[in-house]
């Protein structure tokens, strides 16, 4: 039996997928917090077994080069970590879009390698982190906020793309009698709007799988769906995808 | 750097900032440049170049000024540095790469104008730039719209501001020849000497020596694995514009000399086989080692660089045939308008430029490096892009600032596209 296992240390979350012979056996989501390095080990130590098993890790994430640096595990990027992991749960997929919780990620897959990708530069709006900072000052949980959009009976038009200026806008548009079904709604669509700019520039091709912890956003599914024209592939963990990828490339000649 | 802070108090200078400003360079330089293994020795005098831009050179210029030489400062690649040497006059590159001073500037300039004139501004504004109290004359240009208007509200009588075309048509040929005749007229005027042909033939000659250096450590970095890492021969560029040229050439001579031989040797600070990388676009001038260094942390080596800090400044040498005054002034003009700068449109010949250059460095990508702001190389990328895709060649543009904050990220693009390239 051969056990991989891949870790993805992420801004807000840390992931890790184990596989045996190939096949997926464990997995983990976790808040990354301030001790990265203390997450990674606590999970991998729990899911990989004993620490004596040689397990062989790859690290991926925005962590990775600490991990790699601390824990000397070899590392690949989130993108090439989603391309692979995306092409595992859907062979046939071309295009993944991964949000995260700092980055979007738009790549286009030829089987299994990346071939093209466009990232959002900087700025985090757009991103996991925008929705719930939107979220809170709503008063929705994450949970709530993309259901309380869904059903929203109109949409505002949130002109602010900057996360401290988008959560001054929606105050004020609360102060201003806007529902907040409405303002929640609007805040969906502009990061649709964003993310389709990153896709416009790579291109889809379809199969389109949507990864990253914003996949499990309903709201962010069925606009995505709308606005692209094609369905989506959500995978039932579109957390650990990028962890998969990682596991996947363990052992297979990742870069230490 | 401190040894010389007597030199900058006498220059009126705010000396504890620029402390500050000399210990946030050399972390940067040490982080970098300094991080790096398997080094050519000779690197360690063009170390020294950087190191004593605020030192050992600013006491030499203040030097020079006794001794009644004129010191010419200029902010682009297409001032005819040969025309100010004919006079003893002698020109520095003021642009600045630090982003220590770029808060400085935009107290009093928009914060959306790019790094290079923000760095340049602050460190004037911040009496920290020990240029500025020694300089006798500036020359500006109109290669950017932001220069230009800059130039207004700096511009005294010691300002000349020359006219670059934006095409290079025969009207625009003519019009530069004359901004180049106009150039030689106020170098004339401030140093009370005539340009003549046999010094302007010898400034000539010195000039193409350095450019033909260049061009040898250039050529060097074509080997599998190169010689030295692109940063180090960053580093060289940057002192270049710094420099005393005729010392600048021999200690170039020297260091190309250890290369061949570290080349024959198959010395190297890359394995066989690392992945070749061109970067293409703006330049970046003394203290902005950021992408250079981003690009080769991930694991790949620069082999050439398409910039005012690479091939643009050093490609082309002045026709030395001429016999008269007017026919080398037009010699040197014409040299200097095949610079081809996202200044011109259309500017055709740069995609030539890029694609040539692939090919011979046999390069495996081309990273697009945009200053934040810098509209015409940012919009020109599409056209590059565009051609080097033709051409089968992937590249990745990036758009930055002198900042950190956006490391992370840039470091992750980086690497995924490295990984893309297999």
């Amino acid at each position: 039996m051969t056990r991989t296992a891949g870790i993805d240390i992420g801004s807000r979350t840390t992931k890790v997928a184990v596989l045996e012979d190939g096949r997926l056996v464990h997995s983990r989501v976790v808040d990354t917090g301030t001790d990265p390095l203390g997450r990674a080990r606590e999970l991998l130590s729990s899911l990989a077994a004993d620490p004596q098993s040689q397990v062989p890790v790859t690290a991926t994430g925005y962590g990775r080069h600490l991990a790699r640096e601390r824990l000397g595990f070899p590392v690949i990027t989130e993108i090439k970590a989603h391309a692979l992991g995306a092409d595992r749960l859907f062979p046939e997929c071309r295009t993944v879009i991964d949000i995260g919780g700092q980055d979007s990620k738009v790549i286009r897959v030829e089987s299994g390698r990346q071939v093209n990708f466009e990232m959002n530069d900087r700025c985090a709006a757009g991103t996991g982190r925008f929705l719930e900072v939107m979220a809170a000052t709503l008063g929705y949980t994450v949970g709530e906020f993309g259901l309380e959009a869904l059903v929203a009976p109109e949409s505002v038009a949130i002109n602010s793309m900057c996360t401290v200026f988008s959560e001054s806008e929606v105050i004020s548009l609360i102060a201003g009698g806007e529902s907040k079904q409405s303002i929640a709604l609007g805040l969906h669509e502009s990061i649709i709007s964003r993310l389709l700019a990153l896709v416009g520039r790579v291109g889809v091709e379809s199969p389109v799988v949507l990864t990253g912890g914003v996949a499990r956003n309903p709201c962010i599914r069925a606009l995505l769906e709308r606005r692209l024209g094609v369905p989506l592939l959500v995978p039932d963990e579109p957390q650990i995808v990028g962890a998969l990828g990682a596991a996947l490339s363990a052992g297979n000649g990742a870069r230490p | 750097m401190t040894e010389h802070g007597q030199l900058l108090a006498e220059l009126g200078l705010n000396v504890p900032l620029h402390d500050e400003l000399s210990r946030a360079t050399e972390r940067s330089f040490q982080r970098t440049i300094g991080a790096q293994q398997n080094r050519p020795k000779a690197m360690a005098y063009f170390d020294g170049v950087l190191h004593g831009a605020h030192g050992g050179r600013i006491a030499e210029l203040v030097a020079a000024r006794a001794a009644g030489r004129k010191v010419v400062g200029t902010f682009c690649v297409y001032v005819p540095e040969e025309i100010a040497l004919a006079v003893d006059a002698i020109p520095i590159a003021l642009c600045g790469g630090s982003q220590f001073t770029v808060p400085y500037a935009e107290k009093t300039f928009p914060r959306d104008i790019c790094p290079l004139v923000k760095s340049t501004l602050g460190m004037a504004f911040a009496k920290i730039c020990p240029y500025g109290p020694i300089l006798d004359y500036t020359v500006g240009e109109t290669t950017c719209d932001v220069k230009k208007k800059t130039w207004e509200i700096l511009a005294d009588d010691t300002f000349h501001v020359m006219e670059v075309p934006q095409k290079k048509e025969a009207i625009d040929v003519e019009l530069w020849r004359k901004a180049v005749r106009e150039f030689r007229d106020k170098m004339e005027q401030l140093t009370g000497k005539k340009v003549r042909t046999e010094r302007l033939a010898e400034s000539v000659r010195v000039m193409n020596d350095k450019r033909r250096a260049l061009q040898r450590l250039t050529e060097l970095r074509k080997a599998d694995p190169p010689p030295i890492s692109g940063l180090d021969a960053l580093a060289v560029m940057q002192g270049a514009l710094n420099d005393e040229p005729v010392r600048f050439t021999q200690n170039l001579d020297r260091l190309n000399a250890e290369l061949v031989e570290r080349a024959a040797a198959g010395v190297s600070p890359f394995k066989q086989g690392t992945k070749r990388i061109m970067v293409s676009g703006c330049p970046s001038v003394m203290g902005n080692w950021k992408v250079h260094h981003l690009i080769e942390a991930a694991g790949a080596a620069i082999v050439v660089d398409e910039s005012c800090t690479g091939t643009r400044y050093f490609e082309n040498l002045v026709g030395d045939a001429a016999q008269d005054l007017d026919a080398q002034l037009a010699a040197i003009a014409d040299r200097y308008l095949k610079i081809n700068c996202s200044c011109f449109t259309p500017n055709s010949e740069r995609l030539d430029d890029v694609k040539r250059l692939a090919r011979d460095f046999r390069v495996d990508g081309v990273v697009q490096y945009v200053l934040q702001y810098c509209h015409t190389y940012n919009v020109e990328a599409i056209r590059v892009d565009a051609a080097l895709k033709a051409a089968g060649i992937p590249s990745l543009k990036i758009v930055t600032d002198y900042s950190e904050e956006d490391s992370g990220q840039l470091r992750t693009r980086i690497e995924a596209f490295l990984e893309q390239l297999g």
